[in-house]
């Protein structure tokens, strides 16, 4: 075969790969979307679910995915940015670092399944916290921790060396010219990473099964008081969160109509996960520009 | 650098500590305060009851415990899923005021664990009947429990044998460690059976139906809740399965739903196992949810799987 | 400080400073230790339930690894694992086999052939596929993938298959996304010396690019496994469970992840049966380290 042919067989064949991801994509969500989004109303998204009667909604699997969320950014941010920073600016290279950087690469690649039942044998069983949204959140924690890490370093380690140094020669100490110098360049790239991290959060299910438990009690809007065990804020109560709801209605749903429900949640969560893509490449953007004042 | 380390570890291992201790205090003291508001005997009953366990018997619960603390506000139920197993565990290791089982204790309680299910105390609720279910297209409307048990052992593979259509059977079992699947070989086979080259083993009702439903030649069996008109029900030694079938005892393939405490119940465990009891329950939640009264059978059963009148 | 200043004035100056700066330190390396003890804690916890079944309930380790037959509730009960093994190991190679080709051709597209295309369109559509929940690739695998294989081949529909193919569709963006790291990486000076010799795209891209970039494309497809391998729910909903070595690619069969998820709730913490579970969850464990491993051997051979 003549070389000429060759390059032009190779280069049809690369863009029907290219155009086949994309219809796949496509037909993917085009699948999920048209099954799902004419189930999707105000009601849907508010009402409770209903057991057997059919016309149930996913209102508190909704809010307990978001609840679920901010718990384990609170929980994740603090810790992953410090260890990042501590990973690209504290720590020498060298063995030491080497290993750490190991254990950060380990950990993120733990699957879910593993860190959900080490979740139940530690926070649920040992320190008898019981299913509730507290373990839930540890657990994500647990393999969001590794994501944050490395966003930090790259985002700390992508500050232009001559800012750093400035600071550090007008006798700043590291402390601070990482805080008030380095941090807020490295800012909308941290920022940019935890929202696509955070959608990943929100569509975990397998390491929740164990941890947040499949069951949503009853909850009362009014009662704002967390320590109250029917109040949406009180992180001990058991939690169903979006992705685990999905995967009970298909498997175990009562209800008429848990087919379309199944489809309805299933395109609320991706929407979700849609706009948390889309929200962090604008977010990004827009920090860019207002930063660094190009246009 | 290295004293600095030990420092660092030791104040990580004190807030650690800390933390699980006070998570621990946290939880003896609300399950104190129950019992002391209840030993005080005054009329309100009041404390918090967290009932985990059968994801089977779940709705059930949740809806009943919800009607109980609209009458009862003092009282506050929780009712969690996780499996059987994780009910037990939980309710013999003191978790739990009530564990949900859909098989008794003692049947998953064997060997050195036993001494564990001895102080558990049963509390029959309801009784859920199973039904074969085939997939429509194998022409079958009866198997006998011979016909299952060569089915469901691999003796029979093709639904000509037991009178059907030329189709190789599918069979669509649950996991061994099933409490549906323990009644089914207790009550319809009478033996147990080994996961076959080839069958599929879903734990949930709903994927079984499903696949059931989708898959030619297939075969499973289902809770009377959930049959609906994908599958084809199959008569067992020519007795369909229904309500009345299973409370004149002439259906064998049902079980109950027990939920059990450790020891005796506090009062407003006591008072809510009660309620799931009377009529007002038996003969509205329980039959809506497509289970039997258990109050309304005329046999009964024990943990050996004798029956009596 | 070399010059001799008032005593009070040197401790308001230095003292803040240093304060502020062992605040810091101390804080970082906290975090730092939180993510040591996790891991720590993780594979403590994991090892001394999985290790349990050996020395507690007195099964064979190498009965474990290398058993046919999984029938823990039976009498005698049986843990034999290996067609979990198998299973996991068959499906997640097989994933890897379908999405490597692809995920390669998709990087070249986006750094050799049309990279101002690529970057805007293909890039989105990679990063969205990355996003898209695993409950939901199950929930798709069984209403698509599942009736689409049981009409076009003999048997369940259910499978290695099945599975490999939802597999295949959510590790394709970690490979791609390596591989386009990588490929962009690459000195255009060598490329350019190749077309300059007057090779086509295709020879450049075969000879030069693809020899080049083996070990970080091996990187992707290696990552890719790792994730293939640990996928529970989405995989667990296509794969059928019979704890056999299956005679077909359309046979209902097992991996360590589904065997967990199936039976994790129904059994009794302690029990033999449960124990057997930790010890799956531990052989998962256990490879996970060995991909990282791999992966590591390889990113040492990339960088020389």
């Amino acid at each position: 075969m003549n070389a000429k042919t060759a390059d032009r067989i190779a280069t049809v064949v690369i863009f029907a790969v290219a155009a086949f991801i994309v219809l796949l994509l496509i037909g993917l969500l085009g699948f999920i979307l048209v099954r799902g989004i004419s189930h999707i109303s105000w009601d849907f998204l508010t009402s409770a679910p209903e057991t057997i009667k059919a016309g149930g909604g996913i209102g508190p699997q909704l809010f307990n995915s978001l609840f679920l969320l901010v718990l384990t950014m609170l929980i994740t941010v603090p810790i992953g940015v410090g260890a990042g920073i501590f990973m690209s600016q504290y720590a020498k290279p060298g063995r030491l670092t080497n290993s750490i950087r190991l254990v950060v690469e380990v950990l993120s690649s733990f699957p879910s399944i593993v860190v959900g039942l080490f979740g139940m044998l530690v926070f649920v069983q040992k320190f008898d916290i019981g299913f509730s949204l507290l373990s839930g959140a540890l657990a994500l924690t647990v393999f969001n921790l590794p994501l944050m890490v490395r966003i930090t370093e790259q985002a700390m380690s992508g500050v232009p060396r001559e800012q750093k140094e400035a600071s550090l020669a007008l006798g700043l100490s590291r402390w601070k010219t990482i805080t008030s110098v380095m941090f807020p360049i490295a800012l909308p790239t941290i920022i940019t990473g935890t929202i696509l991290a955070a959608g990943r959060v929100f569509g975990e299910a397998a390491a929740l099964l164990f941890t947040a438990g499949m069951s949503s009690p009853r909850l009362d809007f009014t009662d704002w008081n967390p320590l109250s065990p029917f109040s949406p804020l009180n992180p001990l109560r058991p939690a169903e969160t979006l992705a685990v709801h999905i995967w009970k209605i298909n498997s175990e749903g009562l209800a008429p109509d848990a087919a379309e429900i199944a489809a309805g949640a299933s395109a609320v969560l991706v929407i979700t996960v849609l706009l948390f893509n889309f929200g962090a490449r604008w977010f990004g953007r827009y920090l860019h520009r207002k930063f660094t004042a190009t246009r | 650098m290295k004293k600095m380390l030990l420092l660092v570890v030791a104040v990580m291992l004190t807030i650690g500590l800390a933390a699980c201790g006070s998570s621990n205090n946290a939880n003896n003291s609300t399950n104190q305060g129950a019992g002391e508001t209840n030993n005080g005997g005054a009329e309100e009953l009041s404390g918090s009851i967290l009932a985990v366990g059968s994801t089977a018997l779940q709705p059930l619960v949740d809806q009943v415990s919800k009607k109980f603390m609209e009458t009862n506000p003092g009282v506050t139920i929780q009712v969690q899923g996780g499996g059987s197993g994780t009910g037990l565990t939980q309710v013999a290791g003191g978790q739990a005021q009530i564990g949900n089982s859909d098989i008794f204790a003692e049947e998953k309680f064997k060997d050195a664990d036993a001494a564990l299910a001895e102080g558990l105390v049963d509390h029959q609720v309801a009784v859920v009947a199973m039904s074969t279910v085939v997939n429509k297209d194998v022409g079958i409307d009866s198997l006998t429990k011979q016909q299952l048990v060569d089915i469901f052992t691999g003796k029979v593979t093709n639904w000509k044998d037991v009178g059907g259509v030329d189709e190789k059977i599918t069979i669509i079992n649950r996991p061994s460690s099933s409490g549906t699947r323990k009644t089914f070989e207790t009550y319809a086979l009478g033996t147990k059976t080994e996961d076959l080259q080839g069958s599929i083993q879903e734990d949930s009702s709903g994927t079984v139906k499903k696949l059931v439903g989708e898959t030619p030649g297939a075969i499973g069996y289902l809770a009377l809740s959930y049959l609906d008109d994908s599958v084809k029900t199959v008569k067992y030694d020519g007795v369909e399965a229904s309500e009345a079938t299973v409370i004149d005892g002439s259906y064998p393939v049902w079980a109950y739903e027990h939920m059990y405490t450790k020891g005796e119940p506090d009062a407003a465990t006591a008072a809510f196992l009660a309620y799931m009891l009377t009529d007002e329950v038996q003969n509205a939640d329980v039959t809506e949810l497509g289970y039997i009264p258990v109050n309304k059978m005329q046999v009964k059963r024990d943990v050996d799987g004798n029956v009596t009148k | 400080m070399e010059q001799p200043a008032v005593k009070g004035q040197k401790v308001a100056f230095v003292k803040p400073h240093v304060r502020e700066e062992w605040i810091g330190r101390i804080y970082t390396t906290l975090c730092i230790l939180f993510l040591i003890v996790t891991i720590v804690a993780i594979v403590y916890f994991v090892a001394s339930k999985g290790l349990s079944t050996f020395f507690k309930n007195g099964v064979n380790i190498g009965d474990l690894l290398t058993g046919l037959k999984w029938n823990p509730e039976g009498e005698p009960p049986l843990f034999g694992a290996l067609p979990f093994i198998f299973g996991s190991f068959s499906t997640s190679l097989l994933a890897a086999l379908i999405a490597a080709p692809l995920g390669c051709c998709a990087a070249i597209f986006m750094t050799q052939i049309m990279p101002g295309v690529g970057r805007k369109y293909l890039q989105p559509v990679i990063e969205l596929l990355a996003g898209i929940p695993s409950v939901v690739y199950g929930f798709v695998g069984l209403s698509v993938i599942v009736p689409m294989l049981r009409a076009i081949f003999p048997g369940q529909g259910i499978g290695i298959m099945a599975g490999s193919l939802v597999l295949a569709v959510m590790i394709l963006p970690t490979i791609t996304t390596i591989a386009t790291d990588a490929l962009a990486a690459l000195p255009s000076g060598l490329k350019e010396g190749s077309f300059a010799l007057g090779a086509t795209r295709w020879q450049t891209i075969y000879r030069i690019v693809i020899p080049t970039t083996l070990p970080a494309l091996l990187t992707g497809v290696v990552l890719g496994m790792s994730r293939a391998f640990g996928e529970a729910l989405a995989v667990q909903m296509v794969i059928g469970n019979a704890p056999h070595i299956p005679r077909s690619l359309f046979e209902s069969t097992s991996t360590l992840t589904s065997a967990i998820t199936l039976s994790m709730g129904n059994t009794i913490t302690g029990s033999a049966h449960n124990n057997a579970l930790w010890s799956l969850a531990l052989i998962l464990l256990t490879m996970t380290f060995i991909f990282v491993f791999i992966v590591r051997v390889l990113e040492r051979r990339n960088h020389r």
